[in-house]
C-alpha cells in the first residue's frame, strides 16, 4: 500500500511539534527543580488542600453519574418511549455545550435568587461559591462518560442468557444483578473512571459557579492558574506535573479495563 | 460499506415498559428536564430578557463581536490541519505494521487525558519568556505566547485526537482488501484514497470534524492560559463570556453565550443525524 513514507512524516512530524516537544518543555522545567523541591511544592498545606477538595468532588460527581449515567443507559436501551430520541440527544448536549457557557447557566440557576437557588437557600444549601457548586459543575461536564460506554455494551447482551435466566425463575431484580451488570461491569467502571478523570481536570464550568476563594473552593487546576498569575513557575510546573501523572494513570486504568472487557467479551462468545 | 452500531447484532430489542420501566423512564424526564434541558432553557430566557434589540447590541459590542471573529477563525484553522492529522494517522496505523505503533497510537491520545489548564501551561513553558524556545523565538522578534497563535497552537493540541479517535476504529474494522484491490488495478496512492478510502469513510470524517470544530469554539481553560486575553485582540468567545460576567454585565454574558448555545444544539443535531446513517467506528 502506498503512502507510508508520507504518512508516517506528517504524522511523526505533527505529533512532536504539537504534543512531544510541549510536554518535554514543561517536564523539563519540573526536573530542573531538584527532587526536594518538588516534594516540598506538591506536599504544602495549601496544595494538600487543593488535592483533596478537587478529588473528593470528582469522586462524588463520578459515584452520582455512575448512577445516573445507568438509569440513562438503561432506559435508553431497554425502552421505546415518546421523547426518547430527543433525550438521547441531549445526553451530549454537555460534551458540545463549552464549559464556560454551562459555568454561567450553573453559577445562575444556583444563585440565591436563582431558578434552582431561592428553593435551596432558605434549606440552607449553598451551592455557588461552595464545594457543592464544585460537584454540580464536574456533575454536568461529565455525565456523557458512562451512558456512552456503558450503551453500546448493554446493546450487546444477549438475548438468551437473559431467557435462560428467566426459565430458571429469577426475578427481574436477579436477572439485572446477576447475569446483566456483570456483563456491563468493565464498561461500567471504565465509563465511571473517565468521569472522575474528566472531573478532575475539569475547570472552565467550576471557575464560574465556584469562584476562586483561596482554601474553600481552589482545585488544582484554580491553584495552578494562581501560581502562574504570581509568576511562580516552579510551582506551576510541579502541580501541573502532578495533575499530568494524575491523567496519565487514569489513561493506563481505562485501558487495563478495556483490555478486561475484551477478553470478558470474548469468553462470552 | 457501512456499519450502523444501531442495528449491528442486537440482542435485547427495546420493549413496551411495564410498570417498574414507566418508573424510570418518569425518573428520567425529571432529572433529565432539570440537569441537562434547565440549562439551555435559561440560557435563551436570560439572553432575550430584555428584548430582541438588547440582545442584538450585546452580540454587535465590538468586543464581543471580535471575540466572535477570533473564535470562528480558530476553527477555521485549526479544524482543517487536525482533519489532515487525523487522515494521515489513521492510514497509518491501520493499513501498515510497524514497530512502536501502539506507542504511536497512545500518544495521539495523549492530550484527549490532560487537563485544559495543564495543556496551556505546557505551551507556556515551550514558548513563554520561562520556556525552553521562548527566549531564541524573542531574540529573533517572533512572539507566539499571547498572541492568537499561541490560541492556535494549543487549540490544535487539545483536539488533535478526534478525527483520528473516530477513523481508526472504522478504517480497522473496514481493513484494506477494498484499497489493494484499488491497487492492483494501478490505481496511485491519491487516487486509491479519493475514489476508494474517502467515500467509506466520509461519514466517520464528518463526524470527527464535527467534534473537534465544538471543542476548539469552546475550548475555555487552555487557550485561557496562553492567550492573555486581551480585549479586542485575543479574547475568544468563552473568554469574553467569563469577562463580561466578572463585569457584571450578565446580559452581555448571556448573549455571548446564546450563540455558543445555539452551535452546540446544532452540533448534537448534525451528530444524531451522523449517527444514523453508522459514522462512528466505535461500537
Amino acid at each position: 500500500m502506498p503512502g507510508f513514507g508520507l504518512t508516517m512524516g506528517v504524522t511523526l512530524l505533527y505529533l512532536a511539534v504539537i504534543v512531544v516537544i510541549p510536554l518535554a518543555a514543561m517536564l523539563l522545567k519540573t526536573t530542573s527543580l531538584g527532587l526536594e523541591d518538588f516534594w516540598r511544592i506538591i506536599s504544602s498545606g495549601r496544595a494538600q488542600a487543593a488535592y483533596w477538595l478537587t478529588f473528593s468532588s470528582a469522586a462524588v460527581a463520578a459515584l452520582f453519574n455512575s448512577v445516573f449515567g445507568l438509569l440513562l443507559a438503561w432506559v435508553l436501551v431497554r425502552y421505546e418511549f415518546p421523547g426518547k430520541r430527543l433525550i438521547d440527544a441531549l445526553v451530549d448536549l454537555p460534551f458540545a455545550l463549552p464549559t464556560a457557557v454551562a459555568g454561567l447557566a450553573l453559577v445562575t440557576l444556583f444563585a440565591p435568587e436563582g431558578w434552582y437557588g431561592q428553593y435551596l437557600e432558605p434549606l440552607g444549601i449553598k451551592v455557588s461559591y461552595a464545594q457543592l457548586g464544585i460537584i454540580v459543575a464536574m456533575i454536568f461536564t461529565s455525565i456523557p462518560f458512562v451512558v456512552r460506554t456503558i450503551q453500546p455494551v448493554l446493546e450487546d447482551v444477549p438475548e438468551d442468557v437473559e431467557e435462560a435466566a428467566r426459565t430458571l425463575g429469577a426475578t427481574r431484580w436477579q436477572i439485572f444483578s446477576r447475569v446483566i451488570f456483570p456483563l456491563i461491569l468493565p464498561a461500567f467502571t471504565a465509563g465511571s473512571v473517565l468521569c472522575f478523570a474528566r472531573a478532575i481536570g475539569e475547570y472552565g464550568a467550576v471557575v464560574f459557579i465556584a469562584g476562586n476563594l483561596p482554601g474553600l473552593t481552589e482545585i488544582v487546576s484554580l491553584l495552578i492558574v494562581i501560581r502562574l498569575e504570581e509568576l511562580n513557575y516552579p510551582a506551576t510546573a510541579a502541580l501541573a506535573t502532578v495533575l499530568l501523572a494524575v491523567a496519565f494513570s487514569a489513561l493506563l486504568v481505562t485501558n487495563l479495563i478495556q483490555a478486561w472487557q475484551l477478553r470478558y467479551a470474548d469468553k462470552s462468545r | 460499506m457501512q456499519t450502523n452500531p444501531a442495528d449491528a447484532s442486537r440482542a435485547g430489542s427495546p420493549t413496551r415498559p411495564g410498570r417498574a420501566g414507566w418508573g424510570l423512564i418518569a425518573l428520567t424526564y425529571v432529572s433529565s428536564a432539570l440537569i441537562l434541558a434547565m440549562p439551555l432553557v435559561l440560557i435563551v430566557t436570560m439572553a432575550f430578557r430584555n428584548g430582541l434589540d438588547a440582545y442584538l447590541a450585546n452580540i454587535l459590542a465590538p468586543d464581543t463581536l471580535h471575540a466572535i471573529f477570533l473564535t470562528v477563525l480558530t476553527a477555521i484553522v485549526v479544524v482543517p490541519i487536525n482533519i489532515v492529522f487525523g487522515v494521515c494517522a489513521a492510514w497509518l496505523v491501520t493499513r501498515y505494521d510497524f514497530p512502536g505503533k501502539r506507542l504511536l497510537i497512545t500518544i495521539i491520545e495523549i492530550p484527549f487525558s490532560i487537563s485544559p489548564i495543564v495543556a496551556g501551561v505546557i505551551y507556556l513553558f515551550l514558548y513563554g519568556g520561562q520556556g525552553l524556545l521562548g527566549p531564541v523565538l524573542a531574540d529573533n522578534g517572533i512572539k507566539i505566547m499571547f498572541t492568537v497563535w499561541a490560541i492556535f497552537l494549543v487549540s490544535l493540541f487539545v483536539t488533535s485526537p478526534f478525527v483520528a479517535r473516530e477513523l481508526i476504529p472504522l478504517m480497522q474494522q473496514q481493513g484494506g482488501e477494498d484499497e489493494e484491490a484499488a491497487l492492483s488495478l494501478g490505481a496511485n496512492g491519491f487516487q486509491i484514497f479519493w475514489n476508494v478510502t474517502l467515500p467509506n469513510i466520509k461519514w466517520a470524517l464528518l463526524y470527527g470534524a464535527l467534534l473537534c470544530n465544538a471543542r476548539v469554539i469552546g475550548e475555555f481553560g487552555a487557550v485561557s492560559v496562553v492567550s492573555g486575553a486581551i480585549r479586542g485582540q485575543t479574547n475568544t468567545l468563552p473568554l469574553q463570556i467569563e469577562l463580561l460576567f466578572n463585569d457584571f454585565n450578565v446580559s452581555g454574558a448571556f448573549a455571548a453565550a446564546s450563540t455558543l448555545a445555539a452551535l452546540a444544539v446544532l452540533t448534537i443535531v448534525l451528530k444524531a443525524a451522523l449517527e444514523r446513517v453508522g459514522a462512528t467506528g466505535r461500537r
